[in-house]
């Protein structure tokens, strides 16, 4: 019984009532990954799962058994930020700062969502293939919210990381 | 959270075996359960992980498709098949919920999310004769934006919040259980109940059966077909209404049509006659709204929801104009 997480082997709690995201924070003390509503409605605790987003407060650590989980801390470093942690300075993409870990893990996914080929509620051509939208991007991203209202500098930020990634 | 074993089925025959027995509730994404056992609206004393099962979409040999209980509804949404022959159903899943609750949440688990009646949710401080039968319900007196204006009881007016079971409903699709009497096949317009004087009762499903499949049949009409959901914000909340529908038309007349709606009523509610008294017509604001209100007499809304009536009537003239090319 053993999840890996940033790529270290973890020991399950015994309590199968544990979330994922009290393991992370309260066992492990990864306190990067945020409680927000801890009632899946801001997706301040988004984590991938195997790679996909996740809200790890939904998500009892006894189901993620045997897979892999990454976080904030795994994404990148201080020294070696990964590309979506950047273009959030480049484009004052947060204000606290609380819902930001989780917007980032969200985003990450979703442009692989979107590379991949994966509909939203907003594609016009489902048949087809998604367009990197502003549009798109406030649709996909709508489990993530922000308090301070940072969604234009977030939008902005990811829009710039697809960008990166098309060139 | 009360405490709680964990296990995980091994075999549909090991999740028959365990959710026979007293306390035990099946597992899948767990977007509802936990954040139920988390209120304190749910306390099971065993949680039986069923995600390991049933999770593989194919076609059937008549034509349609048999999807696993356990398909993660982001997948569903994602799968070509879907998109291009059940558009709708792609874009109700697509319309419910966030990216990572769908990635998450299974298709069974969909079907049989519980109510998110506020008074339902607060076991706290709120009277519910769905969470405690006979307690009586807040809602009637209360907020009730979100709730039936059909189909509820004197006992419990809570809407059903799903948006992929209003397709399901307009696609005629057939729930597969499996029990320790065996297999059926129920249609899902069959499977939910209306709440009369015992809510707590929400389907037909005996103790000890599980759902292993949802089964599509062959539409042809399906593949023009559209979802709409009319909501408080644009992504990410309930439905206050939304219409799932397919059409096809030739000479300006509708020769087949589907229509369901979601919002307005304890279950997806088909508008059958509503389908009937369309065919062969034009689709016109008024031919719509006299064919909605067949399905709707006998409403009674509150002062909270009465709108709904009307945005019912409007949400089924758009989605069916632009299917069918009409202006709305």
């Amino acid at each position: 019984m053993a999840i890996s997480i940033n790529g270290t082997e973890v020991h399950l709690p015994d309590d199968p009532r544990i979330s994922l995201l009290d393991l992370l924070r309260e066992g492990l003390h990864l306190t990067g990954t945020k409680v927000g509503c801890n009632q899946g409605a801001c997706g301040a605790c988004t984590v991938l799962l195997d790679g996909e987003r996740v809200l790890s407060c939904l998500t009892l650590a006894v189901q993620a058994d045997g897979r892999s989980v990454t976080t904030i801390e795994g994404l990148g470093e201080r020294e070696a930020l990964h590309p979506m942690q950047q273009a959030f300075i480049d484009h004052d993409g947060f204000q606290c700062g609380y819902c930001t870990p989780g917007q980032i893990c969200a985003a990450v996914a979703m442009l692989r969502e979107l590379r991949a080929g994966v509909p939203s509620y907003v594609t016009a051509d489902l048949a087809g293939p998604g367009a990197v939208t502003a549009e798109e991007i406030r649709e996909r991203m709508s489990g993530n919210l922000c308090r301070c209202g940072a969604h234009n500098g977030i939008v902005e930020a990811i829009l710039q990381v697809a960008k990166e990634q098309a060139a | 959270m009360t405490p709680f074993s964990y296990t995980r089925a091994s075999s549909p025959e090991d999740a028959i075996a365990l959710a026979a027995l007293d306390g035990h509730r099946l597992l899948g994404g767990g977007t509802n359960l936990v954040d139920l056992m988390r209120k304190g609206v749910e306390h099971p004393a065993a949680l039986v992980d069923v995600t390991g099962l049933s999770s593989d979409i194919r076609e059937t040999a008549q034509g349609g498709l048999l999807i696993g209980a356990a398909v993660r509804n982001s997948a569903l949404a994602a799968h070509p098949l879907v998109r291009t022959r059940y558009p709708l159903l792609s874009r109700a899943i697509l319309a419910g919920a966030s990216a990572q609750i769908r990635n998450m949440a299974t298709v069974a688990g969909n079907i049989l999310q519980r109510s998110r009646c506020a008074y339902f949710n607060d076991a706290a401080g709120s009277r519910c004769n769905k969470r405690a039968p006979g307690s009586g319900c807040d809602a009637r007196g209360g907020f009730n934006r979100y709730h039936a204006i059909i189909g509820g009881s004197p006992s419990c007016i809570s809407a059903h919040p799903s948006d992929m079971a209003v397709a399901l409903a307009a696609l005629d699709a057939v729930v597969h259980l499996a029990g320790p009497q065996g297999g059926r096949s129920v249609p899902l317009l069959d499977f939910y109940l209306l709440p009369g004087d015992m809510p707590q009762i929400e389907t037909v499903m005996a103790p000890g059966e599980i759902i292993t499949a949802i089964e599509l049949p062959p539409l042809p009409v399906a593949a023009r077909s559209a979802y709409r959901k009319v909501r408080d914000r644009a992504s990410y909340a309930f439905a206050l209404v939304s219409v799932a529908a397919c059409a096809s038309v030739q000479d300006g007349v509708l020769t087949d049509v589907r229509l369901a709606f979601g919002g307005i009523a304890p279950k997806p509610w088909r508008a059958l006659r509503a389908e009937q008294a369309l065919l062969g017509g034009p689709v016109s604001a008024e031919a719509v709204a006299a064919a909605i209100d067949l399905d709707l007499q006998g409403a009674e809304p509150l002062p909270g929801n009465a709108f709904k009536l009307e945005l019912a009537r409007r949400t089924a003239f758009a989605v069916l104009a632009d299917l069918t090319g009409e202006t709305a």
